[in-house]
Order: structure tokens, then sequence, then C-alpha cells
């Protein structure tokens, strides 16, 4: 069996060779086919990739802690005490790559035109600026200096609709624990420009200090936000957490902090499979076509090699090594494509032309393909374990022929 | 040794409604070394009988028996077994592999047989000289002539000393000339090897040189005569 092999192989890479046109032809189909395969994956996964760090970035970190009642009451009453002891020393463990402490009550801003209401953050400047988006995205002015500063950040939308602007005062307005009205001025120091205009409408920042001060809330905050190494594998890093935590708090990760997204993920990963799964079909046609017209096209040697005492077996495996060989090739050539064409995207592909109101989804005008190597594994599995499948047939076919029936065949 | 023996061999083939006699109580003996032509007219029973005996095809009744062994029950798988280690067959057409060269075409079933790189080297170059191939031996069927062809093929029935030979209608396609090189090679490694050669035919060159004529008719074996060859 094993020495067979030798012939059985041989056979099936000149047999491979033996119509130029039509191996090429679905050499080229298959190579496509993988191509496709791989760089729209590649294309999605960094489309959904980009919305789930950018959702994560949007505040709510990879595990947040809160108060228990606070995600079903966000008010002021709903704090938690700055982590100590066993908390802390959870989120100084290496497997935390950053974390913030925050203060988060709703609010109403006005300018002497306009009021809103508005998310407001207290937050620790330096803290926060590993962990979220508004350090980097300034556009005009600074972002907070510490934790006392008192000057508050807004976004752009925020700043027209209420015809403000950068160095102009505003009122921030929120309630104490006592349901006292808690108020103050402040000067806008820094706009931020943000993916979505809803969060340049909702979130307002100042210093964690100053916000604690106004609430009248001593050192507590609201909000605890941790980032891992990779969003795709928090479990690890949240059972830490929530071991550490007691009673009283809620600890979630940001698959359910915003479910929305944290479905869009699995999603993915289905939809990944099917995409893979319907170009093999689409390319599989073409496979068996070939497959069968080539097992037309010899049933005299096959008759014959049967008639010498070749095991009908060995006849089956050279159609599936033929099959099989092509499909590595076109994997190969498919696989090259495809880094190829990635690579040099990776910085970014400006869709910003087509996918206006993108944004209304949560994504951006640039694509960022990702090829991850699971998906091209799969795709490169997917390939071959369907693509035997699909050989067997004219494989079985050829290989139950008549010796004597297949040689005088004309 | 092995003496091919067929006992009342019967085989008829259904083609629609009809019943098409193949073989119609056959009963031959041929022992090891003879040199036997089948003579018939076109339908006479030549090729139903040779696949019969090569264990191509299984006859509906009688009993076939090579040296002690019985065939005609073997199961397929056997019966693939026993065509591949006793005998070696030549065909009247398509009798070798397009993809492969003469060597290679040599050497296939000896590949099957699980026979060493080495030792397949060694008898496919001494074959393809005794059959007078030498210099061809890696060039493909498709640019061999209709003579070389058959001698690829003769060299493959021998190389692995099976204990016969079936050739069927060997001569067909080839010119006068080169038929009768074939023939001349078929008697001297029939003298040699001392393999039974079977060949059918009704090309009146090769039954000159056959010591032994089988003559059929319509499935039936109507004369068995021994003569002494041209
Ligand atoms: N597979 C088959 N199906 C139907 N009839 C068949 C089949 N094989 C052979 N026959 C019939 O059996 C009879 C014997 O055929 P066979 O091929 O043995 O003759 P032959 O002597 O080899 O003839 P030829 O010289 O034409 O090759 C013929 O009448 C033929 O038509
Ligand atoms: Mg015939």
């Amino acid at each position: 069996m094993m020495r067979s092999m030798v012939i059985v192989s041989r056979l099936a890479w000149r047999n491979l060779w033996r119509n130029h046109r039509r191996t090429m032809i679905m050499l080229t189909a298959v190579s496509i086919g993988v191509w496709a395969m791989i760089f729209m994956t590649a294309l999605m996964r960094g489309m959904v990739n980009e919305m789930i760090r950018d959702t994560v970035r949007n505040l709510p970190g990879h595990v947040q802690i809160h108060h228990s009642e606070y995600r079903d009451d966000p008010s002021v009453v709903n704090s938690i005490p700055q982590p100590t002891g066993e908390l802390l020393a959870a989120l100084e463990s290496p497997e935390v790559v950053a974390w913030a402490s925050r203060v988060r009550v709703p609010a109403v801003i006005s300018s002497e035109r306009e009021s809103r209401s508005v998310t407001l953050l207290g937050i620790d400047p330096a803290r926060e600026s590993t962990i979220s988006f508004v350090a980097d995205d300034i556009a005009e002015g600074r972002f907070l200096d510490d934790g006392a500063d008192n000057g508050v950040i807004i976004g752009r939308k925020l700043a027209d609709t209420l015809d403000t602007e950068l160095g102009k005062r505003v009122v921030i307005m929120s309630q104490d624990p006592d349901n006292e009205i808690a108020d103050r001025g402040f000067r806008v120091v820094g706009v931020f420009d943000a993916k979505t205009q809803q969060l340049e409408e909702s979130f307002i920042f100042t210093g964690i200090k100053t916000s604690q001060k106004l609430l009248k809330i001593g050192d507590r905050v609201h909000e605890v936000a941790i980032i891992g190494p990779d969003f795709r594998n928090v479990a690890p890093m949240y059972k830490n957490i929530a071991a550490a935590t007691g009673p009283g708090f809620s600890v979630l990760p940001w698959n359910e902090l915003d479910s929305y997204i944290g479905t869009m993920l699995g999603v993915m990963d289905g939809f990944v499979l099917v995409w893979i799964v319907v170009v093999f079909l689409a390319l599989s046609f073409g496979l068996v076509n070939t497959l069968v017209m080539a097992v037309f096209e010899r049933v005299r040697e096959i008759g014959l090699m049967l008639a010498l005492g070749m095991k009908p077996i060995m006849i089956l495996g050279q159609i599936i090594v033929e099959s099989l060989l092509l499909l590595l090739i076109g994997l190969a050539i498919g696989n090259a494509l495809a880094w190829l064409s990635v690579v040099p995207l990776q910085g970014g592909i400006d869709v910003s032309i087509v996918a206006e109101g993108m944004e209304m989804f949560g994504a951006s005008a640039v694509l960022y393909p990702e090829l991850l190597i699971a998906d091209v594994i799969m795709a490169n599995v997917i390939v071959i374990l369907l693509g035997f499948v699909a050989s067997l047939s004219p494989a079985w076919r050829a290989s139950r022929y008549q010796p004597i029936e297949a040689i005088t065949k004309v | 040794m092995s003496t091919v023996r067929c006992v009342e061999l019967c085989r008829t083939f259904k083609q629609g409604d009809l019943e098409v006699v193949g073989l119609d109580h056959v009963s031959i003996e041929i022992e090891q070394g003879e040199f036997v032509c089948l003579v018939a007219p076109s339908g006479g029973g030549k090729t139903t009988l040779l696949n019969a005996i090569g264990g191509l095809d299984r006859p509906d009744a009688g009993e076939i028996w090579i040296g002690d062994k019985r065939i005609d029950n073997l199961s397929k798988g056997d019966l693939a077994e026993m065509r591949l280690n006793n005998i070696g067959f030549v065909f009247q057409a398509y009798n070798l592999i397009p993809v492969l060269t003469a060597r290679e075409n040599v050497e296939f079933v000896m590949h099957v047989q699980g026979v060493s790189a080495e030792e397949r080297r060694r008898k496919s170059e001494a074959v393809l000289a005794e059959v007078g191939l030498e210099g061809l031996e890696d060039r493909r069927p498709a640019k061999m002539s209709g003579g070389q062809q058959q001698r690829v093929a003769v060299a493959r029935a021998i190389v692995s000393e099976p204990t016969m030979v079936l050739a069927d209608e060997p001569t067909a396609n080839l010119d006068s000339h080169t038929a009768e090189q074939l023939i001349d090679l078929f008697m001297s490694l029939n003298k040699k090897h001392k393999t039974t050669f079977i060949i059918a035919t009704h090309d009146q060159r090769v039954v000159a040189y056959a010591r032994r004529i089988v003559k059929m008719l319509d499935g039936q074996v109507v004369e068995d005569i021994s003569q002494q060859p041209a």
C-alpha cells in the first residue's frame, strides 16, 4: 500500500499536467477563490475589530467594575470606593495592561444660549490617556493636566450645539448624594473630535478630584475600566478581578457591557465560516466537473490499470491525490496573493467615498484588513477537507469501473 | 507446473432481450510453456476465453484451474492479485499508460507488486533490451510507433516472470514486417523463459508460427491441432 503511493502520486502529478489548459483554469479559479476567502475575511475582521476596538476605547475598556446598582441606575449615590487591597493587587497584576477609575454621572451642561444633558466623567488624565480615546483626539486646546484640573473638555458637536468654543465658560449641573443641586462654572479648555457624533455630543470630561468635590462624594468613584492585552481573551483577567471584588460590586467584560458589539464578534466568527464554505461550494462545482471529465477521458487506462492488477483503492487514491495536488497549489497561490494584497493595505483603506453613513454603525471610514492566522488556517483546512469530500464521488466512480468494459470503451 | 485447465466453460451475454453465446462448453488444457494460438472469426469467443483465463471475467458455468488452483470462483481482490502476479497481458490497443515513459510502463506492475527501486530498474532495463528497445526507455507512448508500443507492452507482460502471457490480437494494428518481428519476439521469449503464451488472433502470419492451434466458432472449440511451426 505505502509502496504503491510512489506510483500513485507520480500518476496523479503527471495526469494533473496532462490537460494544461484545464488545470490552469482550475488553478486560477482556486487561487482567486482562496484569495477572496482570505482577503474578504481580513477586511471583515478588520472592520469588526476596528469597531470593537473603538467601542472599547470609547470608554468601556475590556472589563469594568461598578456598584451593583449602577448599571440600572447610574446615579451619583451608586458609587464605589477607590480600589484598595486585594482588588488593587489584582489591578496591578501583569495581565492588566492599564486601568483607570472614573466619576461618572448624568449632568446638564449649559452655555449662555443652550443646555444639553450629557454624561460627566471625572478622570485621572494620566491613567485615562492609556485606555480611552480623548487624549489622542483633542482637536483644539489641551487635554486635562491632572485630577485636580478644573477645566472641561467637550466634543466638537456639543460645542457647536451649545454655540460655545474654546476658552468660554459653561455651567455644569448635577446632583450630590443628598439630592441637592451641585453646580459650578467651568472653562472649556479642550475640544475633542470623535469617530461618531454621538460621542462628541454625550461625554464631557473634567478632573476626577474636581468632580468629586463638586458632587461631594469624597474619594469615591463610579467606575473602574480595565484593559487587558487582547479583547478576544478577557476571561482570565475578568475572573481574577471578579474574584478580588467583594459583594455589592458588579464586574462585567466588554461583550456584556455592550451586548451589541459582543454579539457582533460571535456573529462574525460564524460569518467567516459561512463565507469560506460558500466560496468553496462555488469552486467545488468546477473541481468536481474537472475530475469527472478527467476520469471520463481516462476510462481506458483506468481499465488497463485495473486489468493489470492495480487495486481499485489505488485508482481512488490517484484521483484524490490529483485533486488535492491541484488544491494545494491553488491554496499556495491564493494564500500568497491574499498576503500580498493585505500587507500593503494594512495602513488602512480609505472607504469614506463609498462608506458615507457607515459611522452610524460605529464603523470608521478607514478599513484596516486584519489577517488572522486562525482564519487563514481555517480557510486552508476547509478547502482541503471539503476538496477531499468533493473528490470522493468522481474518484469512487473511477475505482468502480469493470476492467474489461473500461478497456474496450471507445 | 501451472497447467491451464478449462472445464465446460459457459458464458452468455445479455444484449437487450437477446442472449449471445460467448463460450459454449469449452474444455481445453494448456501445459506450461506451450505456445497456443486461438483462432476464430470475429465473434468466435477468443476474447471471452482469454478474459476468463486471465481472471478479467467470470464464466457462468464451468471451472478454470491454473495448476492446482481454481480461479473462477476467486473474489475480485484475489483475482486482481492473481492477475498482478501470474499473468502478463498484451491487449490489441491502449496497452500503455500515456503519462508514463516506456520504462515506467514496464515498471508499473512491479511498482504495484512492491518491488524495490533497484530491482525494478535492473529488470526493466534488461527486459527493454530484450525486446529491442534500448535507447527508448524514456519515451512516452505517444512518441513511439505502434510496433514499439506493443514491444513495451510485451516487456511489461513478461517482466515479472508470469506463468503465462495472454495476448489478444497483438498484431492487429501492425504492418506485416512489424507483426512478424513481434511474433519472433514472442517465440524467443517462449523458448527462453518457458512462459506459456496464449495468443488470440486471426492473423495467418501468427498462426503459421504456432505449434498448437485451437480453432473456435460461435463459442465452441471446433479443432485443436498440433503442427510443426513454420
Ligand atoms: N460484453 C459483451 N456484451 C454482449 N455481448 C458480448 C460481450 N462480449 C462479447 N460478446 C459477444 O460474445 C461473442 C464472443 O465475443 P468475443 O469478443 O469473445 O469474440 P472474439 O472472437 O474475440 O471476436 P473479435 O475477433 O471480434 O474480437 C460475440 O458474439 C460477442 O458479440
Ligand atoms: Mg476479441
